[in-house]
């Protein structure tokens, strides 16, 4: 089964680390990268670069910023294969934001 | 027949065709199946063989009808060659897979709760809406999408790897206890629903020394139930008429607590079995209640926990440093820190701030004894 992992977290707080932390998280976001489960991933650009889309009385609104204006924005995510949800978790867990005050959200794909 | 029965034979119609709407559904054919048959013509040897197995060829028959199945279900070609036997052999019991997939933390915690037990239970739907205080439709939907989420999100049907584990049992020993809690609120017994499920659990967890404590806890708490309350009346510990306590219950509990010391348990709920077991004496140890109220203060960190440790310091003899440590705490909305205030100040004798505690107690209170209770210290007072 296939899930996506997306990650959340304030902007900003990669900077807040320390340079110890954040080699640290980088070794740990590359093992991920590396894992064979990992079907697919990109990082963004920092949410400042945001542009949202959408239809308003039949024109296309685009505005600047991220679509939901909420504390922790969207900074990335990986799609992986795992055999239940229990390893999918298992590998949300290693992702490093999560240390770091971060949230990773967890879906299962939709099989097509 | 059917309490026993049901979770084990779901338990291993959920493992075999790895839904649990139509495992569900299957067994329940199976249960109305033997229901008409048994009383006609005897019940098996091996009745939950026969359940289990008279499930399955249900669940076939109906997959086969729908005919998506090749594809769907590859177990089902293996299971063929002996869909029409019963045989002796024990069906293993999966019933701990489920619990873990029932309680599993992806799941809100009132999807866990209802649909431990209606799985394990045994509970119909109707019931547990009548003991949750909620309509029947309201959860039925409760129970489908905590069903729908298992499926969507491919919650395992497994006990969890062992690094997982204590965790894992954590979440599943709290929904038990919370269905413990929630025993007195609705018209089902749901205490004694809770003790039948950690029953169970003790019995597949024989090694999990927190699984007897909580068993243990539940038993002991449980056994005083008729004497906490005099009609409308709530009566306190001190006052309870020791008669009325469950003797035998009381000692099952103990039994149950020696087990889970034994196992080196020094978890949480076997701390409150501990103390719960202290307190069910004629005369009680108060110093050491204190203590072990300090110990599970530590472990949980919980506000609450120093609120009933300061309870049993006043016990002990020492109502103004309770009162102290109590006005440390930050509950304020919490009914029973004003009540517990409202008891050590009338002790010290500072009756005016007493009732202003009572009153806030009271503005708090919504169950008719507690009502009646502080009403009367207030009058008391």
């Amino acid at each position: 089964m296939q899930y996506a992992l997306m990650f959340y977290s304030e902007p900003g707080a990669g900077e807040a680390l320390s340079a110890a932390d954040r080699d640290v998280a980088r070794a740990d976001f590359s093992e991920l990268l590396h894992d064979p489960r990992l079907v697919v991933g990109a990082q963004l650009a920092p949410v400042e670069s945001a542009t949202s889309v959408r239809a308003h009385a039949g024109r296309t609104l685009v505005t600047d910023g991220p679509f939901a204006n909420t504390k922790e924005v969207l900074g990335g995510l990986v799609l992986v294969e795992a055999a239940d949800l229990d390893e999918a978790l298992e590998l949300a867990a290693a992702v490093p934001i999560v240390r770091f005050g971060g949230v990773v959200e967890v879906r299962p794909v939709v099989a097509r | 027949m059917f309490r026993d029965e049901w979770g084990r034979v779901l338990a291993s119609l959920v493992g075999y065709l790895a839904d649990f709407d139509r495992a569900e559904e299957a067994t329940q054919e199976a249960f109305a199946i033997a229901a008409q048959r048994w009383p006609v013509s005897g019940a098996p040897t091996n009745p939950g063989a026969w359940l289990t197995t008279t499930a399955r060829n249900r669940a076939i028959d109906r997959i086969r009808r729908e005919r998506t199945l090749a594809q769907k279900f590859p177990l089902l070609q293996a299971a063929e060659a002996t869909m029409d036997e019963f045989d002796d052999t024990p069906i293993k019991d999966e019933r701990l897979e489920l619990v873990f997939t029932c309680c599993h933390p992806a799941l809100p915690l009132e999807g866990q709760v209802a649909l431990t037990l209606r799985a394990l239970g045994g509970l119909k739907t109707a019931e547990i809406a009548r003991a949750f205080l909620v309509s029947e439709e309201a959860m039925k939907r409760r129970l489908s999408r905590a069903k729908a989420k298992i499926k969507a999100t491919g919650i395992p049907f497994a006990v969890p790897d062992a690094h997982l584990l204590p965790d894992r049992l954590d979440a599943v020993l709290a929904v038990v206890y919370l269905i413990y809690n929630e025993g007195y609120a609705g018209r089902v017994d749901l205490a004694a629903e809770a003790i039948h499920l950690g029953g169970v659990l003790a019995a597949l967890m024989p090694d999990q020394p927190e699984t007897h404590g909580l068993m243990a806890l539940m038993m002991i708490h449980h056994a005083r139930r008729r004497a906490r309350f005099a009609g409308q009346d709530l009566v306190l510990l001190e006052d309870q008429d020791r008669s009325l306590w469950d003797r035998d219950q009381i000692a099952a509990g103990r039994a149950a607590l020696d087990r889970a010391l034994a196992l080196g348990g020094r978890g949480p709920y076997v701390v409150q079995a501990a103390i719960a077991s202290l307190l069910a004496v004629e005369r009680v140890d108060w110093p050491q209640v204190v203590q072990l109220y300090r110990r599970l203060a530590d472990l949980t960190d919980s506000p609450v926990v120093r609120l009933n440790g300061a309870v049993a310091l006043a016990q002990d003899g020492y109502p103004e440093v309770a009162l102290r440590e109590v006005d440390a705490l930050d509950l304020d909305d919490y009914l029973y820190y004003h009540s517990t205030r409202g008891e050590l100040l009338r002790r010290v004798g500072r009756d005016d701030e007493a009732r202003e505690a009572y009153r806030r107690a009271l503005d708090l209170a919504s169950s008719i004894p507690e009502r009646r209770f502080l009403t009367r210290r207030l009058n008391q007072t």
